[in-house]
């Protein structure tokens, strides 16, 4: 069997959907035991073509072979009869059943009737010893942290005997070192005979595990590559279409007075379970003070414990000298905060409002957007227009719905609107979350900005780069506490990576 | 279902009964009441015991049903209905009529849940408003055609109610015949009696405990029950293992149809062969509350239902006792009183008070790619 052999290969393949041309026209192959990178930004079409192969969806135009030979993929039962098998950007396992029963659903061992857990126990075992995927088979689902739900993921592709698997952005949910792990087992995949389509946008990613690199923009593909002769910088410019920089320059930090303050706060979730132990730590001005961690370690609660949304349960929130702790959001937003929400679009803007609406959330009621309690359109507008401008919001017009909106743009209108007031302090929640390499970029490069002009910026994110990019201390958070707080020159990503997965070397 | 909420169960039955007999004992053994009380509350759970398995099945494969009652009304009606039909107009015999009516009320039962499919799985209207629609329609369509056919000048039947070829008869199972020779002493042999009498039901009743079971094992032990429940909690990641939602949701939807259907008759084809408008009584909204307080499990439910049947039982055995009760416990005759209970019942539950109840994560929520 020779190593090029083309396992599966598309060609031609169109997908319009309501108002895009999701694929148009693609051509691509995949080698027997190769890993094949698919590299694009968001809305690129990666899913959709996976879809396609996978049978989720159906091509309006072009034609799939599996080995050699045209296959009619109408749904999944078709694919995975092929031998393909996909693990979903979203997982596709059911919470409250064990790791066994997802493993078979679809696919179920009965014995004189009834489900024969035992039996299929046993084979994902094997499967499990073969392949180094460490799985419980009895495990509830639900239970298990991401990184063991995406090996039960691949261990349900392989116990369809599948050839060829498919992964669309694992890498999204996972630490370093978990994604790391992941690319130890798409290796031990291939050495065995798997090919493997692995989707991604981040760079850095395909350069160290890809054999071939398939970039994709605007519904087409630029080209196809060997990561041998490319770069990081040439990758970026095919996904975008024009020059980006990666890393936004930024000078020295000239750190000023002390703006945030937080001290020994505790936060409660809505289960009330305590999600924020004890948490200290101060951020100055014209600095970017970054907390990092996987997602779901105490990050959200306690961003919405400084920013007025959740009373934190104990503990002390100041900001610029003024005693905040508890205070409503107006309050705090009123004594200098700027606000970027996680949730962009439940917490950030109202969807349905228009644009100049949304422009003047923070400060509508007072003069000149407000005159004796009654709006002042001209003024909004006036605002609104200015902004757009300045922020370069692309919008058909100030009086589009917020929610119309590409991620992207509603992003900067968050943006605009937080960071045109006068703001002492920037609490930015991943900011840049699901956004694309263009859009990440202007993001950065306000964040800097509002820094270089002395405003204290705190930055949570789940996306190490990000932290390491821009931040100029970092914090790492893990289950509910800080357990580390590091001067970003005099740490490294593995070691950031080792704090975030829990292992404390050193506490400080 | 966790052991708490069982425990719970357990105990306001016993404490429904422990009035009864405490009040009763005077005119008649306690081992006596008990067992009448138990096959009572048996007998008056069915209906609401098949309700809440109808909403289980329709509800652990992602379709919200709320017109269980209404499923319930048309079946009683077109069940009855179709017993005297055969029996007057085809001229069949009183068993064979009855067996056929029951026929036509399971169907009845599927058909109006096929409605409900149609809306809510294939249309995706709303899934409240569906079964606000089948309960609007059962309720106009049994009360004009009650009219139609029984009670207008020129009506098929000439304006009166024709005589019903009568309702199912008790089984009699052999526990007694089978169970006495073994037995040496005469507390033995009066235990087995007492359990025979709880168990002389008629056959919707037995089989709708059978069906608990048969439900129970099926939903949790087999490809079918697996597969309805994945479509129920996350139908995309069942679609992506080559799952037909959509069938999978038709077909549950379509089985809790004919359990509400078999309900259906048990109020006209075993209890009382009659038909009255508005029969079922909200008995398929409790039955509602049955599943979620069995958190969408059929033992569970089945286990709820007998709280409420519990409750009747008590209020039948109070107009026996009538005479014996004690002036300060007069209150308990009046039947709101006791009539209240499932209703307090279901506010506990909703407030979570016994523990907290999930339902299927996708219930409710049309399938769409
Ligand atoms: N089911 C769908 N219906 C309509 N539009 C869709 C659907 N799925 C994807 N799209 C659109 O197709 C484009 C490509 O999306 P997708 O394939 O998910 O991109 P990627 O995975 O590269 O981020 C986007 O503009 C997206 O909005
Ligand atoms: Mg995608």
């Amino acid at each position: 069997m020779s190593k090029n052999k083309i396992v599966l290969e598309v060609k031609g393949l169109t997908k319009q959907f309501p108002g895009v041309l999701a694929n148009d026209n693609i051509n691509f192959d995949l080698h027997k035991a190769e890993i094949h990178a698919l590299l694009g930004e968001n809305g690129a079409g990666k899913s959709t073509l996976m879809n396609l192969i996978y049978g989720l969806h159906n091509a309006d135009k072009g034609e799939i072979l599996v080995n050699g030979k045209t296959a009619a993929i109408e749904s999944p039962k078709d694919s995975i009869a092929l031998g393909i098998g996909m693990v979903h950007q979203h997982f596709m396992l059911i919470p409250v059943f064990t790791v066994a029963e997802n493993v078979m659903l679809g696919d179920e061992t009965v014995k004189n009737g009834s489900l024969d857990r035992t039996a299929v126990a046993a084979r994902i075992n094997e499967i499990s010893k073969q392949y180094s995927l460490d799985v419980d088979p009895n495990a509830i689902v639900g239970s298990l942290p991401v990184g063991i739900q995406q090996r039960v993921e691949i261990v349900k592709t392989l116990y369809r005997n599948a050839e060829i698997v498919i992964l669309d952005e694992p890498t999204a949910v996972l630490t370093p070192q978990e994604a790391d792990d992941l690319f130890r087992i798409m290796r031990d995949l291939t050495a065995r005979g798997v090919s493997i389509i692995f989707i991604t946008h981040k760079l850095k990613e395909v350069l160290a595990v890809a054999d071939r690199i398939t970039v994709m923009r605007a519904g087409r593909v630029v080209d196809t590559v060997v990561p041998a002769k490319t770069d990081s910088a040439q990758l970026a410019n095919m996904m975008v279409g024009r020059q980006v920089i990666l890393t936004v320059p930024k000078k020295d930090r000239k750190a000023n007075g002390e703006i945030l303050k937080v001290e020994n706060v505790s936060v409660r979730d809505q289960r009330d379970l305590e999600t924020v132990h004890n948490v200290s730590f101060s951020v100055f001005g014209g600095e970017v003070f970054g907390i990092a961690g996987v997602q779901g370690n105490g990050q959200t609660e306690l961003s919405e414990a400084l920013t007025g949304l959740r009373t934190p349960t104990g503990g002390k929130v100041t900001i610029a000298g003024k005693d905040l702790t508890g205070k409503s959001p107006r309050i705090i937003t009123e004594s200098g905060l700027a606000h970027i929400p996680e949730d962009r679009q439940r917490h950030g803007l109202v969807l349905n409002y228009s644009v100049v609406d949304n422009m003047a959330l923070c400060d509508y009621y007072h003069a000149p957007f407000s005159q004796r309690g009654v709006l002042q359109p001209d003024a909004l507008d006036k605002n609104a227009r200015k902004l757009i401008k300045e922020y370069d919001v692309r919008t058909p017009s100030p009086f589009v719905s917020a929610g119309n909106l590409s991620g992207g743009n509603q992003q900067k209108v968050i943006i605009a609107r937080e960071l045109s007031r006068d703001v002492k302090l920037v609490i930015a929640n991943q900011p840049t979350r699901g956004l694309d390499v263009g859009s990440i970029e202007y993001i950065h490069t306000e964040i800097i900005k509002m820094r270089d002009r002395g405003v204290a910026v705190l930055l949570i994110s789940a996306e190490l780069d990000e932290i390491m990019a821009l931040s100029d201390r970092i914090a790492v958070m893990y289950r509910g506490q800080i357990v580390a707080i590091v001067e970003t020159k005099k740490t490294t990503r593995e070691q950031l990576g080792l704090w975030m997965a829990g292992v404390h070397a050193e506490r400080k | 279902m966790n052991s708490r909420r069982f425990g719970f169960i357990a105990i306001i039955i016993i404490v429904l009964f422990s009035v009864v007999v405490s009040i009763g004992k005077v005119k008649q053994p306690p081992l006596l009441i008990v067992t009448s009380m138990l096959a009572t509350t048996i007998a008056v759970a069915t209906p609401l015991t098949l309700g809440a398995l109808s909403g289980v099945f329709s509800e652990r494969a992602g379709v919200v049903n709320i017109g269980i009652e209404g499923m319930m009304l048309t079946s009683a009606f077109f069940g009855w209905l179709g017993a005297i039909y055969m029996y007057h107009v085809f001229g069949f015999n009183n068993g064979i009529s009855i067996v056929l009516g029951l026929i036509f009320a399971i169907i009845t039962g599927g058909l109006m849940a096929l409605l409900h499919a149609v809306l809510s799985i294939t249309f995706k209207v709303d899934q409240i408003i569906g079964g606000t629609v089948i309960n609007i329609l059962a309720i106009g369509l049994t009360g004009f055609l009650n009219r139609q056919l029984f009670f207008g000048k020129n009506s098929f039947f000439g304006g009166s109610v024709p005589s019903s070829p009568g309702v199912l008869p008790t089984l009699h199972i052999p526990i007694t015949e089978i169970f006495a020779p073994i037995c040496s002493s005469e507390a033995c042999l009066q235990g087995i009696n007492a359990i025979n009498r709880v168990f002389d039901q008629k056959p919707v009743a037995i089989s709708a405990i059978l069906l608990v079971f048969i439900s129970h094992y099926i939903l949790f032990n087999t490809r079918w029950g697996l597969r309805t429940r994945a479509v129920g909690e996350h139908p995309k990641a069942a679609d992506t293992v080559g799952i037909n939602v959509i069938k999978m949701r038709y077909a549950n939807v379509i089985i809790g149809g004919m359990f509400a259907g078999l309900a259906g008759a048990y109020f006209t084809i075993e209890s009382v062969p009659s038909f009255e408008p508005l029969l079922t009584n909200g008995r398929g909204f409790i039955s509602l509350a049955a599943m979620i307080f069995g958190n969408w499990t059929p033992i569970g439910a089945w286990a709820a239902a007998l709280v409420f049947g519990a409750s009747q039982a008590m209020l039948i055995n109070m107009q026996i006792f009538r005479d014996v009760i004690p002036p300060q416990w007069a209150f308990l005759q009046e039947s709101y009183i006791v009539g209240l209970t499932p209703y307090i019942l279901t506010m506990f539950i909703l407030t979570g008070i016994i523990g907290k109840t999930t339902p299927p994560a996708a219930d409710g929520v049309p399938y769409e790619k």
